[in-house]
């Protein structure tokens, strides 16, 4: 099978899962007891003004014609206007989507950068007291939720030493400088607990290598074991990670809306809580399904590049 | 090999502390010159005071950047605003304003008569809220006397009018305005509206052509905080130069140093309150609802769950109210007398109640703490948590609970169990008769009246009234001004100064 069609049927199962996302999403939100008329009018409502409102909000049309209406917008990445504050919701999405992306981005970015020197040492050392004391300390690590990790690095860089902020956001058009302050903590958050995560898999797959014939070649023709594993077993080592990284990138999208939350950072997972406690059901399903593509992409991106990191996987010259 | 790498690795974190050291430095030691940073809770649902219901819009909005002919101070007073002076007939069927000839819009435009019929007509027309639209009821006819009076004709005399002009029923919107109201206020006060980042922020700036006292602070940001934690970290770090309203006062402790915060504490509007489904068999009897109210320790409550912030009230009228009474010792904890009464209304072997209370910072714990207490008389409740959408669509909405408890922020809300439908199935004509006569008879007929009200409904144990939330607000020692009370719906900024 030619790597096109291998990854035209994949593309394939994209587009259906996409779809079928869409409609689940739509269904679900609309399923969920309360709405938003309720929730703008609060206890200050008589029953009639909340049915006036609903009635104006258009959410008595028949729940098919208010699919259609969602998915006509859709298609043409229109997500339509907040039921809350009549603001579109296209830049509000687009805003809260630069905090996140920055947010997972250098989240995974520093959790590798971290995870692949960590989890080689472990692995290299592992026969000694301070390969266990580094292994010990990512089990460590992989135990605490992000969120805590977040807590504690406020109170002590924030409220105690005074040296960052404790939350908010800055664009980096605005201010380079202050864009970086205000997200070293949250990043560094998500990537300590991730970096432990990641650095056992990367522990164990350098474990794998060193056991390998070729590997113990490349020792015996005098490479270094730094440098015979930089030269032939990350190559090895990387398709194992990526498949890792790929789930883990899902879990970190869903641990960054609690690391929003505990550094007021107004972005997609914020923005997602407070949509569904308000029942602003656009923005919910439109959140949800660009989570929900995202997921799919990075499965379908990952898929693809084992094709290319691994030379097995395709037959030679198809891709030169 | 290692050494000099460990090294690098020590190097390279004293440098990056230096570095990050160096670059916070400048924020700590200069002053953030006027600037003022609010931390907030709740968010305006659009920015059209008269189209949008919710609290968070007039709490920004009100008295900052539009203004009302008259408005209420904190100690629940009504005074002038736009309106100099006014009068009124004395058969009470009409209300002269006579309009401040300094007065004028943001825009320039003055604040004339013109403008305040317009406001007004658009207040009561078809696209307002019907909470807003309601409160014109008494009112007839809207007249422009001339270009600095105006003149309500009341078709029956109503004492509410007046207060329900000190709110976002009587603000004034400029009407050489433009653009959409929702999007860009457009008023006469101190403060004109910047942006509002949805989720994050909304930012005023100060009217620089002000007609009264200028603004003391520009650019003002109201920041918004989903998680009380959050917020209280914030103005731990420097961030905030106040928090509007501790969402959770159990953690005023981290606020007890005195020379970097004032703590002010005051009252709200807000009554906590335990409701009956009067329509649940064995709670339409008065005895088995005063038998709950006796087996509650309110006291013993307000120290568990609200950090023993919060007075006790007896009734739903806060004590800003003209007409408040304390009637917080008509059912003394007595778990015997609750006995009792639940003996006499035939439940001594036992009553299960369905105790459904909604996910907010006191609803949970509150609702465990009663569930104790009432066990102790025989009333097994079993608390449910539902979330907020969620209680307002089952509890409130369609009234499918026996107990619950929730806190009832708006002003003057002694009507709420007066309304049609309320989600108590609460009714009582003599209380509604009550309530129409405080309105339309004399104000000193308004205070005795009301009284009388309130104290019907706690003689009749209409619910159990916990206590009333707190205004807890901290700031900075540099920002003077700062009011106990939060009775109005505005947070109002014009009393703040910049201590020097």
């Amino acid at each position: 099978m030619t790597v096109l069609r291998r990854v035209g049927i994949r593309l394939a199962w994209f587009i259906g899962s996409l779809a079928l996302a869409s409609f689940l999403i739509f269904l679900i939100t609309n399923k969920l007891p309360g709405n938003i008329a309720q929730v703008i009018l609060g206890t200050n409502a008589s029953p009639g003004e909340a049915a006036a409102l609903e009635e104006r909000l258009g959410l008595t049309k028949p729940f098919f014609t208010r699919y259609l209406d969602w998915m006509a917008g859709v298609l043409r990445f229109d997500f339509g206007v907040s039921y809350y504050s009549g603001e579109a919701i296209n830049p509000l999405i687009a805003s809260r989507f630069e905090v996140s992306a920055w947010l997972v981005g250098l989240g995974m970015l520093l959790a590798v950068v971290i995870a692949i020197p960590v989890g080689s040492y472990a692995a290299m050392r592992r026969r000694h007291a301070d390969g266990v004391a580094v292994s010990a300390l990512s089990q460590i690590g992989l135990a605490i939720p992000a969120f805590w990790a977040g807590i504690w690095l406020v109170i002590v860089f924030a409220v105690n030493l005074g040296w960052l902020p404790a939350g908010g956001y800055v664009s980096w058009w605005e201010s380079p400088g202050e864009w970086l302050l205000h997200l070293i903590l949250p990043v560094t958050s998500l990537a300590l607990v991730q970096s432990s995560v990641l650095s056992r898999y990367v522990r164990s797959a350098v474990i794998d290598v060193s056991h390998e014939d070729y590997f113990r070649t490349a020792r015996a023709v005098g490479w270094s074991r730094i440098g015979a594993l930089w030269r032939h077993g990350m190559r090895n080592i990387a398709i194992s990670l990526l498949t890792v990284i790929g789930l883990q990138l899902a879990t970190l999208l869903v641990g960054a809306i609690l690391i929003e939350q505990v550094f007021a950072l107004p972005g997609l997972g914020s923005a997602l809580l407070m949509a569904v406690s308000r029942r602003d059901l656009g923005i919910v399903q439109a959140i949800v399904l660009l989570l929900v593509w995202a997921v799919l992409l990075i499965n379908f991106l990952v898929d693809v590049t084992y094709q290319l990191v691994d030379p097995r996987l395709r037959r030679r010259g198809e891709l030169q | 090999m290692r050494r000099s790498r460990s090294f690098l690795g020590m190097l390279l974190a004293v440098a990056l502390t230096v570095a990050l050291g160096a670059c916070t430095r400048p924020e700590t030691d200069e002053p953030r010159g006027r600037e003022l940073n609010i931390g907030a809770a709740t968010e305006p649902a659009g920015l059209d005071m008269i189209t949008t219901t919710g609290a968070g819009t007039p709490f920004v909005l009100l008295y900052n950047v539009y203004e009302t002919l008259v408005k209420l101070d904190n100690e629940g007073n009504i005074r002038p605003l736009l309106a100099s002076e006014w009068s009124q007939t004395p058969d009470r069927l009409s209300y002269t304003f006579s309009l401040d000839p300094a007065a004028k819009f943001a825009s320039g435009a003055p604040v004339d008569a013109d403008a305040v019929v317009k406001s007004f007509e658009r207040a009561r027309g078809e696209t307002a809220a019907e909470s807003i639209r309601l409160k014109w009821a008494p009112v007839d006819t809207i007249e422009a006397v001339d270009q600095r009076t105006v003149r309500l004709n009341l078709s029956r005399p109503s004492n509410g009018l007046l207060y329900d002009l000190t709110g976002p029923t009587g603000s004034i919107s400029d009407p050489t305005a433009t653009a959409d109201l929702n999007t860009t206020p457009a008023g006469s006060g101190p403060y004109k509206f910047v942006t509002w980042e949805q989720g994050s922020r909304v930012e005023l700036e100060a009217n620089a052509g002000y007609w009264g006292t200028p603004a003391r602070f520009s650019p003002v940001n109201f920041r918004y905080f989903a998680d009380p934690n959050a917020m209280n970290t914030a103005m731990l770090s420097g961030q905030l130069d106040m928090i509007s309203n501790l969402t959770v006062p159990q953690s005023i402790g981290q606020f007890s140093d005195a020379e970097k915060y004032t703590i002010h504490e005051g009252t709200t509007d807000g009554e906590v309150v335990l409701g009956f489904n009067h329509a649940n068999e064995a709670l339409s009897d008065v005895r088995v609802r005063q038998a709950i109210s006796h087996a509650i320790d309110r006291q013993a409550l307000v120290d568990s769950v609200w950090g023993g912030k919060g007075m006790l009230i007896g009734s739903m009228v806060p004590p800003t109210d003209p007409w408040f009474e304390d009637l917080s010792g008509v059912y003394p904890y007595d778990p015997d007398k609750a006995r009792e009464l639940l003996a006499e209304a035939g439940y001594a072997s036992g009553l299960t109640l369905r105790l459904r209370v909604p996910n907010l910072p006191y609803g949970p714990t509150s609702g465990r703490f009663i569930a104790a207490q009432l066990k102790d008389v025989g009333i097994t409740a079993e608390v449910e948590e539902l979330e907020w959408a969620r209680w307002l669509d089952q509890v409130y909405g369609q009234h499918d609970y026996d107990m619950t408890v929730v806190a009832h922020v708006e002003p003057r809300d002694l009507g709420a169990f007066a309304a049609e439908g309320n989600y108590w199935g609460y009714r009582n004509d003599a209380f509604n008769t009550l309530l129409t006569e405080a309105d339309t008879g004399t104000e000193a007929d308004q205070t005795e009246k009301l009284k009388e009200a309130a104290r019907m409904l706690t003689d009749d144990a209409a619910a159990v009234w916990l206590f009333l939330l707190p205004s807890i607000t901290i700031a900075t020692p540099a920002i003077a001004g700062v009011q106990d009370n939060q009775i109005s719906l505005s947070f109002d900024l014009t009393t703040l100064a910049a201590r020097s």
